[in-house]
Formats: structure tokens, C-alpha cells, sequence
């Protein structure tokens, strides 16, 4: 399957889909040591999102989940692409401030609401992502 | 702007936006040194990234991003301070990682106790005043209507643009901090007029008029608001009159806690909905909701995650206590020391009030434990051995089990007192039913 979507930050990642059940906040959501899913109160708490493409409907919650973002990109525990329902500016500001300093980058698109119903069964597929300055493409194989 | 500006950005190319001033640009090519030069970078590629056609002079900036998340977050102040960053507007700092008045109130040490202070070190570098607080608005910075502004911190957002009228985006962690030193952001979202309308109602005229008296209410309100209404701009109706600013402030930190409520009206009590019609913008709202009480019910029993009776500490002040919800307290202080440990949150300038005014020993005579500069959902201050927090914010009732591991019981303000006094739970039902 093939989605197309608007560019948020550029780049190149590859890894198995996660698709987050419920949206998380990052913070308070996601341990910024382990990049695993901390709340408990979250249907998928304990999985690790790092490697993983993290598609999800939207970001909730705290805007400190910018901050989370950039130490999940430092601990090397961050996904390898991050794929929104809706464009979130809270954790690409995570992403952006982690160039600035040297550390590693991920792209992120925004595939809309009706991209993200196509894949929200997708939980596991092998994921290819591509964000370029203007067009953005998730590729997913069910294996 | 200029028409010839205007022109200009209808005109551009995606990668040519936002048009920026030749103040900005010089800015940006590094004129007036390196750090508002990478500020001014991070802000332009999210104004680009939120489709912005220009930025808007910021009046003031509140930071978020002092609170110690790990190693990155100091990395970066200090990047900031090494290229000899200063604020460019008036420019408060929220929470850090510790209680630097009271060293040994959080349970940190080593490496993580020398980043966290090094990280509340270097904003301060960077020309921000040391509030240390999350309720900044109630220390002192309190934007004029209209104003724009630049805040971080979810709850502070929202009562700067509900409560106050002053107009800012939720900046995360980095924006806001971008934004002070650039003293510009993207003109979008909640600066523009056309998006601070209310598009959905919420009517609240079929709620017990009794409740809607109790503090105990709002936070419940704000949980049910921001998991109902989310980003949408929502005006309550038939709140009263004397809605006070501390039963605002505690509706807009469980909203903005629940889900992304950046700005709410309320009909006849917030600077922006003198009436119905006004808060609209005089357009028909997209959806108008009525709370029920049994629903509100749900929500309130939703916010405690254990049925016990057995609590281990109870905590107040998220947002941070304020003066007037000091006196409430006093006001309902028991005569004997209280059975389990007893947290009140807030800004240093509220703590050193009470310290000037000699009211402070009251509270210790009892053994309320009054935290300043952080809370116990940010960094380790709740008993090691412990496992239930009694609260009435609805915002730690929300963060307590994730950030924790405490389970939570949710009360009044007088329930958290009589059940801090007796050890056990005890909670007035009566107006819930």
C-alpha cells in the first residue's frame, strides 16, 4: 500500500508500523530513556517506539512532549518516522531543535485523517517512509 | 503589513514563507549574532511548518522548557548561553526539576540534581526572570487583552488567552524559548482573530446551581472540556457570574490536560464573551453540547484510579497555589498536625509572601510541606514508600499515575483536608448525586 502526504520534516525512515490505539502525550506518555510507552492508563503501555514508524491520529497533551521528542532522538530510542492524521507542532520542534544541536533527525508526515483510517489496521507492516521539501510517501508491505 | 507585502506572500512559493521584515531577515542572516540567528531559524521553519505568512512581534514569553527532561534539553540552553543568547522581551520561566529554596525537598542526586540545576541556571543566563512557576499570571505577568505573547506550558496558555484575552499558540519546550530571543512567532493559530472564535456551545444551565458554586466542580468541567471539545474553541454558558479566577484557572489546566484546549470562553465572565452572540464571532456554533450531571459523574469518579480509603499524602497546587487558595486553606486548617504528609505547590513569590507576613508557621504548625519552584508530578518529592495521592486538581489527578506511579483519589479542597486530618478518605458526595 502506498499513502501519499504533506511533508512536515524531511527525511528517510524505514522500521514496522506501531499504530497508537489512542493518541499519547509524550510527555508523561513515553519514557525518554527507554522510548516506551509509560502511562499506564494507554492500551499500548510498555511498547517501545524506538525504530518503529509511529503512526498516529494526533499528538495530545503536554507541550513539554517536544522535549521528550528531542532526548528520544539523543538516547537513539526515537522512532524512525513518525506518521500524523493531523500535523502536530509540538514534536517536530523536538525534531528541529535535535538538528540544530547535531543529533540524529526523523521525518515526519501528515497523511490527514482519512490516510491515517487506510493504516490504522496496519499495526506491524514494514514501513518505508520519504519526506521531501514538497511530497511525502508512506509505503507499507503486510509480511 | 504592507499591500506590497501582502501581495508578495499570495504570491510566494511554499519555501519562501513566511515574508518576513527586513528586520527579521537581518535577524535571521546572523546580523545581530548567532543566538537570535538560530532562534530565528527555528522559528521561521515552524512558521513555514504551520503554513504562517509572516511572524508577530511578541510582547512577552513564558518558558516551559527550563524543567529538566534529560541531557538535550541542557544542551541546548546551553548552546543558547555560549552564543551569548538575552531575551528579547519580558520573559518568565515556569517550573524547574527542583525546590531551590528548599534543597533537600526533591529526591535527587548526582547527575540528574547537577543537570536539572544547570539547566534552571542557564535560562536564568539567558536574561529570564526566576518565577519559577506555572502560574505566572497570578506572579505578576499578566499580558493585556489583545496582547500577543509567546507562552509555553499548557495550563498558563490557556489562562492567558481565556482568562486574560492575551493571545498566544501552546509553544512547546524550544519555541518558546526560540521566541523570547527572536521576540517574534508565527502569526497563526490563536493570534488571529478569525480562529479565537467559539465554534462549538457548551451548556451548563441544567447543572445544579450548588455545584456550580464549588471549586471542586471546574476541574471536573475542564476534564469533561477537553476530552469533549479538544482544539475546538468552546464558549460555556450558564456558569455564574462569580466564577472566581482560581475555578478558571483549574478548569482551563484539566482541560488543556485532557485534550489540546488552548482557548475557552465563558458567557459573561471571560474578556472575549460578553454574550453568546460576541464569543461566536455571530455565526452559528457547529455543535452545541449539554453536559449532563450523570455524565459529569463519570468524569469526576474517572479522575480518582482507585477506590481506597487508604492514602499516603495528599498534594495541592497544580496550577500553583495562589493567595486567595492559601487563605481557603487557612481558613480549614485542623487544630491537630495532619496524619499523612500534606503538599502545597507554588511560585517562590507566593511562598516568600506568606514567610514577610508571618502566616507561614500556621501551615507548618500542622505540617502542610509547601513546595516552591517545582511540583511532586515534575520531580521525586511524594514519599518513596507510598502508593495514593489524594488531590483536588484535576491536572496531578491526570499526571500523578504516569509521572508517579502513585495511584490517585480525586476531592474538594475540604475533602483533602478532613481526609489528611483522619488518614482515611472521606469525600462529600452530596452534590454529586
Amino acid at each position: 500500500m502506498e499513502l501519499s502526504g504533506a511533508p512536515v520534516h524531511a527525511g528517510e525512515g524505514r522500521g514496522r508500523l506501531l499504530v497508537l490505539e489512542r493518541p499519547l502525550s509524550f510527555w508523561g506518555g513515553v519514557d525518554p530513556e527507554t522510548g516506551r510507552v509509560s502511562d499506564p492508563r494507554h492500551p499500548q503501555y510498555g511498547v517501545s517506539l524506538g525504530g518503529r514508524i509511529l503512526v498516529m491520529e494526533r499528538a495530545i497533551g503536554s507541550s513539554s512532549s517536544s522535549a521528550i521528542m528531542l532526548e528520544l532522538l539523543r538516547n537513539d530510542v526515537a522512532p524512525a518516522a513518525i506518521v500524523l492524521g493531523s500535523t502536530d507542532a509540538i514534536l517536530v520542534l523536538g525534531v528541529l531543535v535535535a538538528e540544530e544541536l547535531g543529533y540524529a533527525s526523523i521525518p515526519l508526515i501528515d497523511v490527514g485523517s482519512d490516510g491515517f483510517e487506510r493504516i490504522r489496521d496496519g499495526n506491524g507492516g514494514h514501513g518505508h517512509v520519504r519526506a521531501g521539501a514538497r511530497e511525502a510517501i508512506l509505503r507499507v508491505s503486510m509480511s | 503589513m504592507t499591500t506590497l507585502d501582502a501581495m508578495h506572500a499570495v504570491t510566494a512559493t511554499p519555501e519562501s514563507t513566511p515574508t518576513l521584515s527586513g528586520d527579521e531577515r537581518a535577524v535571521l542572516e546572523g546580523e545581530r549574532g548567532p543566538a537570535p540567528q538560530l532562534a530565528m531559524r527555528v522559528v521561521v521553519r515552524m512558521a513555514r511548518i504551520l503554513g504562517a505568512r509572516e511572524l508577530v512581534p511578541v510582547a512577552s514569553a513564558h518558558i516551559d522548557g527550563c524543567l529538566y527532561h534529560g541531557d538535550g534539553g541542557v544542551e541546548f540552553a546551553e548552546r543558547l548561553v555560549s552564543l551569548g543568547g538575552k531575551v528579547g522581551v519580558p520573559t518568565t520561566l515556569n517550573v524547574g526539576a527542583l525546590d531551590l529554596l528548599n534543597p533537600r525537598r526533591v529526591r535527587s542526586a548526582g547527575h540528574r540534581r547537577e543537570m536539572a540545576l544547570r539547566q534552571m541556571r542557564a535560562y536564568e543566563a539567558l536574561g529570564c526572570r526566576p518565577t519559577w512557576t506555572c502560574a505566572p499570571y497570578q506572579a505578576g505577568h499578566r499580558p493585556a487583552g489583545g496582547q500577543d505573547v509567546a507562552w509555553g506550558e499548557s495550563n498558563a496558555v490557556v489562562f492567558a488567552n481565556s482568562v486574560l484575552g492575551a493571545r498566544t499558540n501552546r509553544y512547546g519546550d524550544f519555541m518558546d524559548i526560540c521566541c523570547a530571543l527572536a521576540g517574534r512567532a508565527p502569526r497563526t493559530g490563536l493570534h488571529l482573530e478569525e480562529n479565537r472564535r467559539a465554534t462549538v456551545v457548551v451548556d451548563t444551565r441544567a447543572i445544579n446551581p450548588a455545584l456550580k458554586e464549588r471549586d471542586v466542580f471546574y476541574p471536573v468541567l475542564g476534564t469533561w472540556l477537553g476530552a469533549t471539545v479538544d482544539e475546538r474553541v468552546a464558549v460555556v454558558t450558564g456558569l455564574p457570574e462569580t466564577a472566581t479566577e482560581d475555578q478558571l484557572k483549574a478548569m482551563g489546566a484539566a482541560s488543556a490536560s485532557s485534550g489540546a484546549v488552548g482557548l475557552f470562553h465563558v458567557e459573561g465572565v471571560t474578556p472575549e464573551a460578553p454574550d453568546l452572540a460576541a464569543a461566536l464571532g455571530g455565526k452559528m456554533p457547529e455543535a452545541i453540547l449539554t453536559p449532563r450531571a450523570r455524565e459529569l459523574r463519570r468524569v469526576r469518579d474517572a479522575l480518582s484510579t482507585t477506590g481506597t480509603f487508604e492514602i499516603d499524602a495528599v498534594a495541592l497546587g497544580s496550577p500553583h497555589f495562589s493567595r486567595d487558595e492559601f487563605s481557603l486553606l487557612e481558613a480549614l486548617l485542623p487544630r491537630e498536625p495532619f496524619r499523612i504528609p500534606f503538599y502545597v505547590c507554588t511560585g517562590r513569590a507566593e511562598y516568600e509572601r506568606l514567610e514577610t507576613s508571618g502566616r507561614l508557621r500556621r501551615f507548618e504548625e500542622v505540617g502542610v510541606e509547601i513546595v516552591a519552584d517545582t511540583c511532586v508530578v515534575v520531580a521525586p518529592i511524594l514519599p518513596a514508600r507510598g502508593s495514593v495521592l489524594m488531590t483536588n486538581s484535576g491536572k496531578f489527578a491526570h499526571y500523578t499515575p504516569a509521572t508517579t506511579g502513585y495511584d490517585v483519589v480525586y476531592g474538594s479542597l475540604e475533602d483533602c483536608v478532613r481526609s489528611a486530618a483522619t488518614g482515611r478518605v472521606i469525600r462529600d458526595e452530596g452534590l454529586w448525586n
